[in-house]
């Protein structure tokens, strides 16, 4: 059975639909790539996905049950978390409490102290050893996602979704960042990508879903869904529907 | 502050302000009770508007709420009996307030909180003219303000107890992290309407306690002494100077004040009203700081 | 002709209520002062025009005439002089809200001190124009009547003020995106004291009109002002015609619920009206959905 299965899911704003009629399935394991050129709806497909958006219609099916309706506190509890496209750490809290926020209310629930005896071991695979006690909000940007994913970890989720998490890494940060979230799978997490980084994509997913204008335009192993002559239209810019 | 000394700093007042009891005259008995009663209710507020940054000016609500219950119910019930439903009053209308307003921007809370106090008032001045025929009750229940006195200290280490626990659960740290992203807080798993709803009505239930415990000082109350919108103002004046981002901030600033307003009061009778918004403006405009804390991230 | 006499006066009291609520949204929804204290300016308006009625003998129209500019100007002042510093240290929109929420709740006591000091808490009305109109078969107070006239022709005004002309458009403007509105060449700071000003004359004219027919002590600012939240959010923020068409809905509710159920649960009438929009339509009856 998919671990994630979207079913027929549409959501407008205004007059522009945002996610129009889009359906696939993630298999557990799996390291699902979602790509498209800017603006096809990808980020609002993570956010209907984690509750942060309502869909207008449609189903999202996680592990059997219909989280289209529920509530993002619930989606998280029940397994499903995240990192955001413009990275949103905890300022003014320590890095460790960053992570322990994650560990106290995620998948698995534990006690703060718990959670905080749990914190550097995240922290050092990540890269982040010893600084627990530094405030986030004077990481630089590149160690704030790293500690965004982290929290995301910290949940013990079963689905992750990443939202743009490779975006500005330097090549050798890139390799670092991508032998990470094959590690990460490796656990036996589920993983949807959104990306524009088409080599992490080609090194990392099995199979992707491209997107346009909120539809579904392709899917596959991704040579043969990028060669798909939609794909490359919608690219191009020469099909603006 | 660590919570050994915090624990031991609380004890250790208490205990002082139980010790000098025999020794008070009148006057400074009732000074103290002040001071009491505004610690326990400035500490309260804080407890919910600090973490949360939604500023509360219901205070005079609950409290109002609180001495209605012992005007109510003094003669009925055993006292313990007494102040336990005014904390259970207090806390189901928070609730009620709390799940209407706070899944919405912070504004809808403030305006709501604003009007409560006159709502209730209106509605109590209403069913006492319909259904009593009166206009105020008289509280008769052997309770003196020596007893007033302890039961502040008491409350005021309850409330203290309460922050410091707060402060290590997860509902403090669900809190913190709603301070501070309310967003990441949702999607870490955090039912962020559910511990607003909490701690408000954690917070309220306090406030009317100590307004069942004040009550017997009035000896005749009615709606216009019991929900007095200048509670909630003081309160709040009192939690901005010391800074509500701290459990151990209110008491700064409720000692000055309880102070200067009791010499205003003294002084100016007719004035007072004037000198209190005076004061509370240039708190807000000349101490920043310590409005500070509630105010860094916005609400 | 029960009913009749209910929804008229319901019409009368909500064109009143409108214009109170006008006067706030343009106040919070242009120069996004939450001011707490708005009500005490609607009962200083009030005495004002108590005091030129049995002091100076000059009829409460003319006395709207003298205290709308002077409350243009004191508004003017109390923006100049209280707000501006807010306004500048405030990092961003939430902030600021809170800022004036807190400093106007100041105000409100010192304005409330002030009238309690000079005439203490007893109530007053005075007569003018007490006698009765019919319409339709019933009874109506020619003071209510004109006072209702009066307050639509003012919201009219206000309204084709906005729509009609270059400035109307700059301070819309200002009220839908303030960063927008300064990229455009608009001076928000000067369209925010103006807005805010403006909305300080209203709330001059709206006082003086209830003055006329109201019974008012020195500690009812806080009645009016949750009135006029309640209908500025029921309209949506900022929006002139919604405030209009709140401000009868609120009218009406009230004068049915005195009609039939008890003029004492006014308040309880509001808060209920209040708590509908929240549970059903937070952006307003007019606005869209946010989320």
């Amino acid at each position: 059975m998919s671990l994630l299965t979207l079913e027929n899911l549409s959501r407008s704003f205004g007059g522009l639909r945002a996610v129009d009629g889009l359906s696939f399935a993630v298999e557990p394991g799996q390291v699902l790539g979602l790509v498209g050129p800017n603006g096809s709806g990808k980020t609002t497909a993570l956010n209907l996905i984690t509750g942060n958006l309502r869909a207008d219609s449609g189903r999202v099916i996680f592990a059997g049950r219909d989280i289209a309706r529920s509530a993002p506190h619930s989606i998280a509890r029940a397994g499903i978390a995240r990192t955001f496209q413009l990275v949103r750490v905890m300022a003014s809290m320590s890095i460790a409490e960053n992570v322990a926020v994650g560990a106290i209310f995620g998948a698995a629930p534990c006690a703060p102290a718990e959670a905080m005896r749990r914190a550097p071991a995240l922290l050092a695979r990540i890269g982040l050893e010893g600084r627990g006690a530094e405030p986030a909000g004077k990481l630089t940007y590149i160690d704030q996602k790293r500690l965004e994913l982290a929290r995301a970890l910290a949940a013990q989720p079963r689905l992750l979704l990443l939202d743009e998490w490779l975006a500005g890494l330097n090549p050798t940060e890139l390799e670092e960042g991508i032998a990470l979230i094959r590690s990460i799978a490796a656990d036996g997490v589920t993983i949807i990508m959104v990306e524009h980084v088409m080599s992490a994509i080609r090194a990392l997913c099995g199979r992707i879903v491209v997107m346009n204008a909120g539809q579904r335009i392709a899917e596959g192993t991704p040579d043969a869904a990028l060669s798909d002559p939609a794909v490359i239209a919608a690219y191009l810019g020469d099909d603006d529907a | 502050m660590n919570s050994p000394i915090f624990l031991a700093a609380v004890a250790a007042i208490a205990g002082a302000f139980a010790l000098v009891q025999p020794h008070l005259g009148p006057f400074w008995q009732s000074l103290l009770i002040n001071i009491l009663m505004y610690t326990a209710l400035a500490t309260a507020w804080a407890l919910f508007s600090g973490p949360t940054r939604y500023v509360s000016l219901a205070t005079a609500a609950f409290f109002g709420l609180g001495a209605y219950t012992m005007a109510f119910l003094g003669e009925a019930m055993p006292l313990p009996m007494v102040y336990l439903s005014a904390a259970v009053i207090g806390a189901v209308v928070a609730a009620i307030v709390g799940l209407s307003t706070l899944r919405l921007s912070g504004v809808y809370f403030v305006i709501f909180t604003f009007g409560l106090a006159e709502l209730i008032r209106q509605l109590v001045t209403w069913a006492e003219a319909k259904f009593g025929g009166t206009v105020g009750r008289f509280v008769f229940v052997p309770v003196s303000p020596t007893d007033i006195y302890f039961m502040l200290i008491a409350a005021c280490v309850a409330v203290f107890a309460l922050g410091w626990w707060v402060q290590r659960s997860r509902l403090g740290w669900a809190l913190r992290a709603i301070g501070e992203d309310e967003t990441v807080a949702r999607h870490a798993g955090i039912d962020v309407t559910r511990a607003k709803v909490l701690l408000f009505s954690l917070s309220a239930s306090v406030m009317s306690v100590v307004g069942c415990i004040m009550a017997p000082r009035w000896t005749y109350i009615d709606a216009t002494i019991a929900f007095n919108p200048i509670i909630s103002f003081q309160v709040l004046i009192m939690a901005l100077l010391g800074g509500a981002a701290r459990l151990y901030g209110p008491v700064l600033g409720v000692v000055p004040l309880a102070i200067l307003f009791e010499l205003l009061q003294a002084n100016f009778p007719n004035h007072f009203s004037i000198l209190l918004g005076a004061v509370f403006l240039a708190v807000v405009y000349l101490v920043p700081r310590g409005v500070a804390g509630l105010l860094e991230k916005r609400r | 002709m029960f009913i009749v006499d209910v929804v008229l006066s319901g019409l009368v009291l909500g064109g009143i209520y409108a214009l109170i609520a006008m006067g706030l949204t343009l106040q919070y929804g242009v120069a996004r002062i939450m001011n707490l204290a708005y009500g005490e300016f609607t009962i200083a308006a009030c005495f004002a025009a108590y005091v030129l009625f049995t002091v100076s003998g000059v009829n409460p129209i003319i006395a709207l005439a003298v205290a709308m500019p002077a409350s243009f100007v004191i508004n003017w002042l109390v923006y100049a002089i209280f707000m501006t510093p807010l306004v500048k240290r405030a990092p961003d929109a939430g902030a600021l809200e809170v800022d004036s929420i807190l400093a106007t709740f100041g105000l409100l006591f010192v304005v409330q001190g002030v009238l309690l000091v000079i005439f203490g808490g007893t109530y007053f009305s005075y007569s003018y124009l007490a006698v009765p109109v019919q319409i339709l078969g019933s009874a109506v107070a020619l003071n209510r009547l004109l006072a209702a006239g009066i307050a639509l022709a003012i919201a009219l005004a206000l309204y084709l003020l906005l729509m009609k002309t270059r400035m109307g458009t700059a301070v819309r403007a200002v009220a839908v995106n303030p960063a927008s509105a300064r990229l455009v060449g608009i001076d928000t700071a000067r369209y925010a004291a103006f807005a805010f000003a403006l909305g300080g004359a209203l709330v001059a004219a709206s006082g003086v009109l209830v003055s006329m027919f109201f019974t008012f002590n020195a500690s009812m600012g806080v009645v009016f002002t949750m009135k006029a939240l309640i209908i500025v959010i029921m309209g949506g923020v900022g929006n002139v015609l919604g405030a209009l068409a709140a401000g009868l809905i609120l009218g009406l509710a009230e004068a049915l619920s005195a009609g039939f159920l008890d003029s004492g649960l006014t308040m309880a009438v509001n808060f209920a009206l209040f708590l509908a929009i929240l549970l059903w339509r937070p952006a307003g009856l007019f606005g869209k959905r946010a989320r």
